[in-house]
């Protein structure tokens, strides 16, 4: 029905696929880079009918800042933190991609349970619940605190795309808003990174039961 | 059934042994030497089969048996591959199940005769062979599996007929997932380099290199052929699905088939050239992979629709 739509989608998909698969720090820095060009900038440019000039701009301030901006912050709190570059996952990186096809067959379950309006790809609720899904569990099974940055972009892109699909026009302020937020949050993430390997030599989560009184 | 009908398989048979050729001298062409000869496959096979064989003591009538069985499975998965518009010699509902395990079986002989030479070394390469395939057939059945959900069929030569442009219209995203899955199939089954490095033979990561190392003469030969008939075999798999998205008929498919073969070895000699060779650690995550972006596609064609 929308090829091209649809393409894009199984491209934000193959992303996320490649953000649990992979085992490099910045191979994960660049792929968050992509998604977030593509699910911020690409997707609503070819999934809505006519370009409208709040649509470009919004489009182009989001890729600039996700494929950009975001990027160069979490390579700099890598390199400052000196991380290693291996990942040092909680869970495997089979077993994660293993879980990213259930968070799949889980995100066609509650798309099709959703009520999708007409002329959206029947893509593009499961697309988003499986980005927000992908960003909950690299928050959860992997140690560095860099990679929970990535997670909550990752989260940040699908609630991003959620909201593209279900509600059409969103004022220009409010994305805007939201973009802002996840600017600071990032920035304030890449200098708590800082501050903890500044504090602790290390930034590893998985120690972090260890502070408990 | 007519002469027609084993266009598809003698072509397969007569032209397979070119592929490793185009191959090498792609990466010939990289390194910046002039490279062997295309032929250079033939020359070999017609000088192996004039020579005896020797055998070591070790081995049993396994040994011996499994080169000719092997060439007689591949041979026989062969029969049920169409060539675009060529159609296959054979065909029933399920035989890409047939098809699969006929590679299965091929692999299992294999496995058995580099154990059966006692070595140590070959037993190595045995046991990685088993790990990796283990993990690349679930991916290979799940994407054939995709496009007979697709296409309502379960044979292969049903299968490429029912993908229509139209189909490639709804699904083609699906498509572009499966192409890519099969590919990593391809490269891995073929002991491609990502995976394995066909021209190492004395390095102790290599794969399929180190089973066939005792093989001499004839046997040899049988070997290499029935190489390089899976490599086509497997190939023409990748070029079918990609050749019905064109959707032209008559004899230019299949020339545009037999181009398409060529170019598909190009590419393999253009990865060989460009990329290293995976830490052995690597592998099997990437078979992972394969196997989950399979599944995805799986769960896409049904989700997608026309």
């Amino acid at each position: 029905m929308m090829p091209l739509v649809d393409s894009v989608h199984v491209l934000i998909l193959v992303t996320c696929l490649l953000l649990l698969g992979s085992s490099r720090l910045g191979a994960c820095i660049r792929t968050v880079a992509i998604q977030g060009i593509v699910a911020g900038g690409v997707l609503p440019w070819v999934s809505s009918l006519h370009i409208s000039m709040q649509l470009l701009f919004t489009g182009v301030f989001v890729m600039a800042l996700k494929g950009i901006v975001f990027p160069v912050l979490l390579s700099r709190a890598m390199r400052e933190a000196s991380a290693s570059r291996e990942m040092s996952p909680f869970v495997g990186y089979g077993t994660s991609l293993m879980a990213g096809v259930l968070f799949f067959l889980a995100s066609l379950w509650l798309g099709a349970k959703l009520p999708t309006p007409d002329g959206v790809s029947g893509l593009a609720v499961p697309t988003a619940c499986m980005m927000v899904s992908t960003g909950l569990f690299l928050i959860i099974a992997r140690r560095l605190a860099v990679t929970q940055v990535i997670g909550y972009i990752v989260v940040e892109n699908g609630i991003y795309a959620l909201g593209l699909a279900v509600a059409h026009d969103i004022p220009v302020l409010v994305e805007l808003g939201a973009m802002l937020d996840a600017f600071v949050a990032v920035f304030v993430m890449g200098i708590a990174i800082f501050h903890i390997n500044r504090e602790f030599d290390h930034m590893d989560s998985g120690r972090l039961n260890v502070l408990k009184g | 059934m007519t002469a027609f009908h084993a266009v598809a398989m003698l072509s397969g048979l007569v032209l397979a042994p070119l592929l490793p050729g185009v191959i090498n001298r792609t990466k010939a062409a990289f390194a910046g030497r002039s490279g062997q000869p295309v032929l250079q496959l033939y020359h070999d096979l017609i000088k192996l089969l004039r020579k005896g064989a020797v055998y070591s003591r070790t081995t049993t009538w396994v040994f011996r048996a499994a080169p000719a069985a092997g060439l007689a499975c591949v041979s026989g998965a062969l029969a049920f591959m169409p060539a675009a518009s060529a159609p296959a010699l054979a065909s029933f509902g399920g035989d890409i199940v047939l098809v699969v395990y006929f590679l299965g079986l091929m692999r299992f002989l294999t496995v058995l005769s580099a154990l059966d030479t006692g070595s140590s070394f070959e037993g190595m390469g045995a046991s990685r062979e088993v790990q990796f395939s283990a993990l690349a057939e679930p991916a290979l059945f799940v994407a054939v599996a995709t496009l007979a959900r697709v296409s309502g069929s379960e044979s292969f030569a049903g299968l490429f007929a029912g993908l229509t442009p139209a189909a490639w219209m709804a699904y083609g995203p699906a498509f572009m997932v499966v192409l890519t899955v099969l590919f990593l199939v391809f490269l891995v089954e073929n002991a491609r380099i990502p995976v394995d490095d066909p021209n190492t033979h004395l390095e102790l990561t290599m794969i399929h290199e180190v089973m066939i190392l005792d093989y001499s003469g004839p046997d040899l030969a049988f070997v290499l052929y029935a190489a390089s008939l899976k490599l086509w075999l497997l190939g023409a798999v990748i070029v079918n699905l990609a050749m019905s998205a064109a959707g032209v008929t008559g004899s230019l498919a299949f020339v545009g088939f037999l181009a398409a073969m060529m170019l598909l070895a190009i590419v393999v000699g253009v990865v060989e050239s460009t990329m290293a060779r995976l830490s052995l650690l690597k592998v099997p995550r990437m078979l992972v992979g394969a196997v989950a972006l399979a599944l995805l596609a799986f769960a896409l064609a049904g989700r997608l629709s026309p």
